[in-house]
């Protein structure tokens, strides 16, 4: 039960920033993920917050209260990593026991604890076996198991899944957030798999080279990355991203992709937008995800024709690599909707989806039409 | 080029059986992609292929050749590997001149020269050719790996998991550049992998491997949605495909009495062979229908934010199922809801062997 707050937190290795003016509120009972490439300090994060990494400047609040003085063992945290580590001697029954053995509660409260999270993690059939008969999934299970049974104010997660296959990770992600939701407690979960922060989270928090980029909830960062790192590294496939400029237009503003590759009407709002958002210039950086570029196999009106190139059917769906002149953007479509690559088909931009950003900085120009 | 066959392959590491009884054909131009888990087999596999280890029984042919006496520089193929094995105190130039230098060859410098030139320029590493190896990063040295297959021309490239060391968003470039190479060389690729959005986003056609066996052949969109078992359904495609277990009664699959009972009547219905009634039905997440009039009702488990959709998983009884929704669906998690299943989308396995039953449809189809 705890909320956590960090105010301008602050890491450095000599001139080198670990973590860098970081501040972040985490609400009581939520699902906070911190996501980003390796190296962007998402770890350092977690481990300041655990106690198990001094900061250099900043302030940690617990529930409104100060804990860079505190050990970690007093943060009432509990902390899970990526390598399940377990007692190899001991049962699952024992390890997860193994932190009440200092409460000195009596044995049927222990035993009560134990199996209530041994429930939850599906696991009580394996109470009896020792980590090398366990498997991969059941160790981690196990390990979360130990961290959850002292009812910790918050649960930390270090890449908890990431050592797992895919077909497991996509289960014990699911589990992972039904015992989030049961257990009550706050989660801060640290990820580097995009997937993994979207379909898990309440709110992500992106990271990178120290610097936090952008908070919010899964829909909010999808739907309105707040810059091209953020655009980029969440969502797959990836967003495409073309250099291009915007020009009034008869009615319209004209979206020239590339050098005029291709040419296409937007609102005629588009182009006072970017100018006052955009010191006059109009030279900007173009995002659309596949889902954004829209696919007629007919000439329709405000589509123009562009040719399909290598098309990849993942199942439900196909991605469709469209040349727009030299442009080579990816579309998302029906599964068997474009047939072959060298086909012709029409196609444009959904304005709703597509996103202006400013070629320099990489910031999203925060247009919406 | 050439296409590439296996004849009734067996391998043996001691008693342990690595492959039994594997046949393949890969097509001359194909890009053919060979998925399984880990420890399925299929680096044996390649490694055969290329002549560094060498079958208990079975054939080998290359073009039309049986090359089961042949040496590996004889065959002519090429493997990249997971890790790049480059020379690091080499420059990029260098290394993709090294291949051609071997004494087995005699290629003019201007050969040489005009080969590397031609294959820095495919792969886009023109401006490092000057550059050492270990001055590169993971996504240029594996490129640099590939344009050293590439410069000797060989027969058949064989490629071990290429892409499994790069980050996500590298993977997801390479693959759709590979393909592109592929097709721009009309070369035979046999491509490794573990991964199913490789295999499905790159393979004219896959090869399911399992235990040192080939389950499945086929195109992807036949792999999808066609799977011959319960192994191939739940490798492939992410989520996993659903699967229940039930019992025929009256013409409805019975996973819940009451609760979770589906009809499949007339063409829909499984080919259960007489006198059994126990069955497997598999359902993908995108053939749940989450909405009004569904008919079968659902508890929200979870839910989960995929971008452009929302993954959610229902409980019925002791069941948990997926489905998928788009993601401006608002739902909430211990919420009920209403779905069905689409019809058409059923797959119905045998609950022993999980063998794909099919369904009086196709057999109609079929003859």
């Amino acid at each position: 039960m705890a909320d956590i707050a960090l105010r301008d937190v602050e890491k450095y290795f000599g001139d080198n920033y670990i973590i860098r003016k970081l501040s972040l509120e985490i609400q009581h009972r939520e699902f906070l993920v911190l996501l980003g490439p390796s190296g962007c300090g998402k770890t350092t994060t977690l481990r300041a917050i655990a106690g198990l990494e001094d900061i250099d400047s900043g302030e940690i609040l617990i529930d409104g209260q100060p804990v860079q003085s505190r050990q970690a063992a007093d943060r009432d945290i509990a902390f899970v990593f990526q390598l399940f580590a377990l007692y190899p001697h001991l049962t699952a029954y024992e390890n997860i026991a193994f932190p009440l053995r200092a409460t000195k509660e009596a044995k049927s409260v222990v035993d009560q604890r134990v199996r209530e999270v041994a429930r939850a993690l599906r696991i009580e059939a394996l109470l009896d076996k020792r980590p090398s008969a366990l498997s991969g999934g059941d160790m981690q299970r196990v390990a979360i198991g130990r961290a959850l049974v002292r009812r910790p104010k918050a649960l930390l997660m270090d890449e908890p899944i990431g050592a797992l296959d895919a077909k497991l990770r996509e289960e014990m992600r699911a589990e992972l957030k039904h015992i989030h939701l049961q257990n009550e407690a706050t989660t801060v979960y640290v990820t580097h798999d995009q997937v993994e922060a979207m379909a898990m989270a309440d709110k992500i928090a992106i990271m990178n080279e120290g610097v936090l980029q952008q908070v919010g909830s899964p829909a909010d960062v999808y739907q309105y990355p707040a810059n091209l790192f953020v655009a980029q590294f969440v969502g797959s496939p990836i967003m495409n991203v073309v250099n291009g400029a915007v020009r009034p237009g008869d009615g319209c503003t004209r979206v020239m992709l590339g050098e005029d590759d291709a040419v296409l009407r937007f609102p005629s709002e588009l182009y006072h937008k970017v100018v006052e958002h955009h010191h006059a210039e109009d030279e900007v950086a173009i995002g659309v995800r596949p889902e954004g570029v829209l696919v007629a196999r007919q000439s329709t009106d405000g589509y123009i024709p562009v040719e399909a190139h290598i098309i990849e059917p993942l199942g439900p769906y196909d991605i469709v690599d469209l040349k727009f002149g030299k442009q080579l953007l990816r579309s998302r479509t029906a599964s068997g909707y474009v047939e072959k690559a060298g086909d012709v088909v029409w196609a444009r931009l959904d304005e709703k989806q597509t996103h202006f950003f400013n070629t320099l900085t990489g910031e999203s120009l925060q247009i919406r039409l | 080029m050439a296409h590439v066959e296996l004849r009734s392959i067996t391998k043996k590491f001691r008693r342990h059986t690595a492959l039994s009884d594997l046949s393949l054909d890969v097509a001359d131009g194909e890009f053919f992609v060979l998925l399984g888990p880990t420890g399925a087999g299929k680096t044996t596999t390649l490694r055969l292929i290329a002549g560094l280890d060498a079958p208990d029984s079975g054939s080998i042919l290359i073009g039309d050749a049986d090359v089961g006496k042949w040496s590996a520089a004889e065959r002519d193929v090429a493997l990249v590997f997971q890790y790049y094995s480059l020379y690091p105190h080499y420059t990029v130039r260098e290394n993709l001149e090294f291949p051609l230098k071997s004494k087995h060859r005699h290629f003019s410098a201007e050969e040489i020269s005009s080969r590397v030139g031609r294959a820095a320029k495919t792969l886009r590493i023109e401006h490092l050719l000057a550059r050492k190896t270990d001055r590169l990063s993971g996504g240029e040295m594996q490129r640099v790996s590939i344009g050293r297959a590439i410069v000797r021309q060989p027969r058949v490239f064989l490629m071990d998991e290429p892409l499994s060391n790069l980050d996500a968003k590298l993977r997801e470039i390479l693959r759709a550049e590979l393909k592109d190479l592929q097709m721009k060389l009309g070369a035979t690729f046999l491509y490794v992998t573990h991964d199913q959005v490789e295999a499905m986003s790159m393979g004219d056609k896959i090869g399911v491997l399992n235990h040192g066996r080939i389950v499945q052949v086929g195109t992807p969109y036949q792999i999808y949605n066609q799977p011959r078992n319960t192994f191939v359904a739940t490798f492939v495609g992410s989520p996993a495909m659903n699967l229940l277990s039930g019992v025929m009664r009256d013409r409805r699959v019975v996973v819940a009495p009451g609760k979770l009972e589906i009809p499949v009547q007339g063409e829909v219905a499984p080919r259960l062979a007489p006198g059994t009634e126990r069955l497997t039905l598999g359902v993908r997440s995108e053939d749940v229908i989450v909405g009004p009039g569904g008919g079968l009702e659902g508890q929200v488990y979870g839910v989960e934010n995929h971008g452009v959709e929302k993954i959610v998983t229902l409980k019925v009884d002791e069941h948990l199922l997926k489905a998928t929704v788009p993601a401006r669906m608002a739902i909430a998690v211990d919420s009920t809801v209403p779905f069905t299943f689409n019809p058409s989308k059923l797959r119905f396995f045998d609950a022993q062997t999980g063998a794909n039953l099919g369904s009086v449809k196709e057999e109609v189809n079929h003859g």
